[in-house]
């Protein structure tokens, strides 16, 4: 296990310090953007469609003109007069900012109303005449590429039907070979249901242009805006915005998970908006505008997993239909259309797998966020996991023995993928016998066997995942040909105290607390000598945000570099001051000493104050370094996870009794803070294993678009979790670490899906997909019950 | 619009107004007062980031009319406790990591005073319950229920000292 190297003081790694910026938020000072207030600052409100498939016939401004207050109404024609009307995906599709023609999407943005008061913008809005010739909406992706299906992306050259891509990885031929030799092969089709980030604070932004000084001034919900402000200069570079003019500033975010990566139409209108009017504009999203207008997941997954008749995994096999609505706007690694769909081979140890995807338009909204995973891989565990599951029941066996048997062995590790991943390390047999230990696996198996025998419905559900996270590498990854590495930059101040500048963003993370534990670590200056700041473009260092678990493995690194520079630089200062060479300077954190005669020495403090007031000749002076962080590989968080769950047969309740998670993401800067990670991550898996999905009916309307229908899980319904850990540090990562928020969003899952299906096992049921709520028990026993 | 003139105490302060009949009490405590503790969430009372207290009891301020509370004693999170010392139940947060983003927080604690007020003693199922209208996408829920537990022992030991 991890031993602390730093006094509670210091408060290095592996202390379990309070949040450092816990203070303003419970006393109410938080800054989010909606606290934003600038002087003549106008609001936005959007005409938004009620049609998702739809030419528009007119928009007619004039009643909405009329309104006292109401200063402007902006629609796509006059955006088209800036080329603003379309704007680029991170994919190489387009979105529309505001259409000209044609709507896509039902409560797709028609145009902008800009007003002095948000009521009077909202009257505007309800103001605007818009004429609509609707159209039959296509909501089926597999129907999207029937023959007779409407051509929905027109605009663009050479696209003659709605598919958008093919995808695979992995050997084909061979794959195909081994399941058709294979002793036992199981099926399902998946789907993971589109589901909404719903973090509690909406998007929203606040943009100021200077028309005196050419300088644009961003408030924004973003988790990376610096990659931000880059596009926006690459958008409008064409209208005299400049990189070096434009500034954005992320302040306090209310919650994001990945849902504050992308660039929303909004954004750029209220953009548009202050640069032609000249005064503040403000646009905050309300709850139906966010639920609505962007999604995650959507995948339809047909599995094969082959094993020989004692369970021995040989080959697995997917293909993937994807509905990304109207355009290709995944947050992904330009290289990675599917994200990391390909760590879907999981935590075992075979030698064939192909994965395949196809990408098609439909009448929906746009986004394919990576909703607190690294980019599709909650699709790719949620394959793996319920097909291992199938596989042990189809074949008798015990699923936590049939994944102990199959399991990658410690001694493999760096493991090569079957679709190309290079596993850092991991102990999988260990994390998933502490797991089993703590839940008290045998106990449950037996009581489950007695329940059975009396007709109770009891299920036992297991997940042991493998993540990918901590993009990435420059050769692999960037964002419209950005480099992903992060960066870090300390000064410490002559009186020994720093500040610490990052490119991530941290939006509930504790990154003021963890960053500054980090520091501590390397430098022996107490964390709480150290201020963090993040999210301004003008004052922090390049960086690509946070989101795909990222902060830690390369913002993380790159403190530890940074810190590890002016250790190096303080060791010269010390010798100096010390009058002995460099070579007999020792360092244990926080201080310089001589070797053999440890009573001679420096602390960090007076090496610090040196270097600005004693400076050895010939020296730079002052203390501030800073690093940009290129990892070399990523880095692969791990856990087991199991649930016991009971299910009602009269009614289809479900009622979760334990869930127990371990997990294994290398070193621990703060276990304090990765708890309440694992903790929410946890709830934000059981909301779509139970509780969430969009729903749309025919027309492509959304069924569940505000929070009395959308059910996120309240303190009720979210059991009480039950976590631990594992340590396999992480062999290529400075401090060990690996980062572990999404781990449990992508591990509980499957682990409550095949504790469900467990406990329906004995009816016949064998599969159902998630949202697995008690309506569809009820269904489903119903169901069976009348084929028995 | 008709306009109407307003007058409440808001955190101890008298603070009159004319308003319009339309404007939201929380778009009144956020925009016109310029306290953004008070949080929108969602605008169908269902999320509780606007919560605060109303003559002693929580209500979501995003769907009570300005002009329905003239005359009434609103707390809001700015309010309930002194510069520089905390209400039991925000060091109880602050020592239980109760909050991530901190958006839902305020409300969060002023729907648990409301809560402790009426039952000092809750069992878990009671603060689960109680706190059913408010939600949080980040913690998971575990540890605010654990900082609402360590704020009742508190507030119990705070009054038997009182008394």
């Amino acid at each position: 296990m991890f031993s602390c190297k730093t006094s509670p003081e210091v408060g290095g790694m592996g202390h379990s310090i309070k949040r450092k910026e816990d203070a303003r938020f419970l006393h109410g000072k938080g800054n989010y953007v909606d606290d934003v207030k600038l002087p003549g600052m106008l609001h936005m409100v959007m005409v938004r469609s009620p049609y998702a498939y739809a030419k528009i016939k007119s928009i007619n401004k004039d009643k909405a003109l009329a309104i006292d207050g109401v200063l402007a109404v902006i629609t796509g024609e006059d955006l088209a007069q800036y080329n603003l009307h379309w704007m680029p995906t991170l994919l190489s599709d387009s979105q529309m900012v505001l259409p000209t023609d044609t709507i896509m999407h039902q409560s797709q943005e028609v145009c902008a109303v800009i007003a002095t008061d948000r009521y009077i913008a909202v009257d505007g809005a309800e103001a605007v005449e818009v004429e609509y010739e609707p159209m039959q909406a296509i909501v089926d992706p597999f129907k999207a590429l029937d023959e007779d299906a409407p051509l929905l992306r027109p605009d663009k050259e050479g696209q003659e039907n709605n598919h958008i891509y093919h995808w695979e990885r992995g050997d084909k031929a061979k794959t195909e070979e081994a399941i058709a030799k294979a002793d036992v092969v199981v099926k399902e089709r998946i789907h993971l249901p589109r589901i909404h980030v719903a973090s509690i604070e909406t998007c929203g932004v606040v943009a100021s242009y200077d028309k005196v000084t050419e300088k644009m001034l961003i408030y924004l919900t973003s988790q990376a805006p610096h990659a931000i402000r880059t596009i926006v200069a690459l958008v409008a570079g064409h209208v005299g915005l400049s990189e070096e003019k434009i500034r954005i500033i992320a302040p306090d975010i209310g919650g994001g998970f990945g849902g504050k990566v992308p660039v929303y139409p909004g954004y750029v209108i209220a953009i548009a908006a202050t640069f032609l009017i000249g005064k503040p504009v403000k646009w905050i999203e309300d709850r139906s505008e966010n639920l609505v207008n962007g999604f995650a997941r959507d995948y339809h997954m047909d599995c094969e997993l082959a094993a020989t008749k004692d369970g021995k995994i040989q080959a697995f096999k997917v293909s993937t239909l994807a509905d990304h609505g109207y355009t290709d706007s995944s947050a992904n690694p330009s290289k990675y259309p599917t994200g990391m769909f390909s760590i879907c081979t999981g935590s075992y140890d075979y030698e064939h797998a192909f994965a395949e995807l196809d990408a098609v338009y439909t009448n929906k909204a746009p986004g394919g966020v990576a909703y607190r995973c690294s980019f599709r891989v909650t699709e790719a565990v949620h394959a793996i996991e319920r097909m291992v599951d199938k596989l042990a029941a189809e074949i008798g066996k015990d699923p936590a023995q049939l994944r102990l048997e199959n399991f990658i062995k410690k001694e493999q590790f760096p493991y090569s993928s079957p679709l190309g991943w290079s596993y850092d390390s991991g102990d999988y047999h260990a994390t998933l016998k502490k797991a089993m230990d703590m839940l008290g696996y045998d106990d449950y198996k037996k009581e489950q066997a007695e329940k059975r025998a009396q007709g109770k419905l009891m299920g036992i559900g297991i997940s042991t995942f493998t993540e990918v996270v901590g993009a990435g590498p420059s050769k692999d990854f960037d964002i419209l040909g950005i480099a992903m590495f992060d960066s870090a930059e300390i000064r410490v101040h002559p009186t020994g105290k720093a500040l610490a500048r990052f490119g991530t963003k941290s939006q509930g993370q504790g990154h003021e607390t963890t960053y500054a534990q980090i520091l501590a670590e390397e430098l022996g200056i107490p964390y709480s000598d150290i201020e963090i700041e993040e999210g301004d473009t003008d004052t922090a260092p390049y960086g690509l945000g946070t989101y795909a678990s990222r902060s830690t493995p390369t913002a993380g690194a790159a403190a530890a570099i940074a810190a590890r520079k002016l250790v190096d630089k303080g060791k010269k200062i010390a010798a100096y001051l010390l009058e002995v060479s460099e070579e007999d300077i020792e360092w244990e954190v926080g201080k310089y000493s001589v070797k053999g005669a440890p009573e001679k020495s420096k602390t960090i403090q007076e090496v610090v104050f040196a270097s600005y007031t004693n400076i050895p000749p010939g020296m730079e002076p002052g203390f501030e370094a800073t690093h940009y962080y290129d990892p070399p590989n990523l880095t692969f968080p791990n856990g087991a996870y199991i649930c016991v769950v009971e299910v009602d047969e009269e009614t289809g309740a479900i009622d979760v009794k334990r869930f127990v998670a371990i997990d294994d993401c290398g070193n621990i800067i703060n276990p304090m803070i990765v708890e309440g990670q694992v903790h929410g991550g946890l709830t934000q898996g059981i909301a779509p294993a139970m509780y969430e999905g969009i729903q749309y009916d025919d027309e492509g309307n959304v069924l569940n678009g505000t929070f009395m229908d959308y059910l996120v899980p309240t303190a009720v319904e979210s059991p009480k979790w039950e976590t631990g850990h594992t340590i396999t540090p992480s062999p290529h990562h400075p401090l060990g670490a690996k980062g572990v928020a999404e781990s449990p969003t992508v591990g509980a899952p499957p682990a409550i899906a095949n504790a469900i299906i467990d406990a329906l096992y004995p009816l016949g049921i064998k599969h159902l997909d998630i949202p697995i709520t008690p309506s569809k028990v009820w269904d489903a026993i119903q169901e069976a019950k009348q084929k028995a | 619009m008709a306009k109407h003139n307003i007058t409440m105490t808001i955190n101890g302060q008298s603070v009159s107004a004319e308003v319009d009949s339309r404007l939201l009490l929380v778009h009144f405590i956020r925009e016109n007062l310029d306290m953004t503790g008070t949080h929108i969430g969602c605008d169908t009372s269902n999320c509780g980031a606007c919560t605060i207290l109303l003559d002693g009891k929580s209500i979501k301020s995003c769907t009570y009319l300005a002009v329905r509370a003239d005359g009434a004693n609103i707390t809001t999170i700015e309010g309930i406790a002194e510069d520089g010392t905390n209400h039991p139940l925000q060091q109880a947060f602050h020592d239980q990591h109760g909050l991530h983003c901190g958006f839902c927080t305020p409300g969060m604690i002023m729907r648990s005073i409301d809560l402790l007020k009426n039952n000092p003693d809750p069992t878990e199922e009671e603060i689960r319950w109680g706190i059913s209208g408010n939600l949080c996408r980040c913690t998971g829920y575990n540890n605010i229920v654990k900082a609402v537990q360590q704020a009742a022992q508190e507030m119990k030991k705070e009054k038997e000292t009182t008394v």
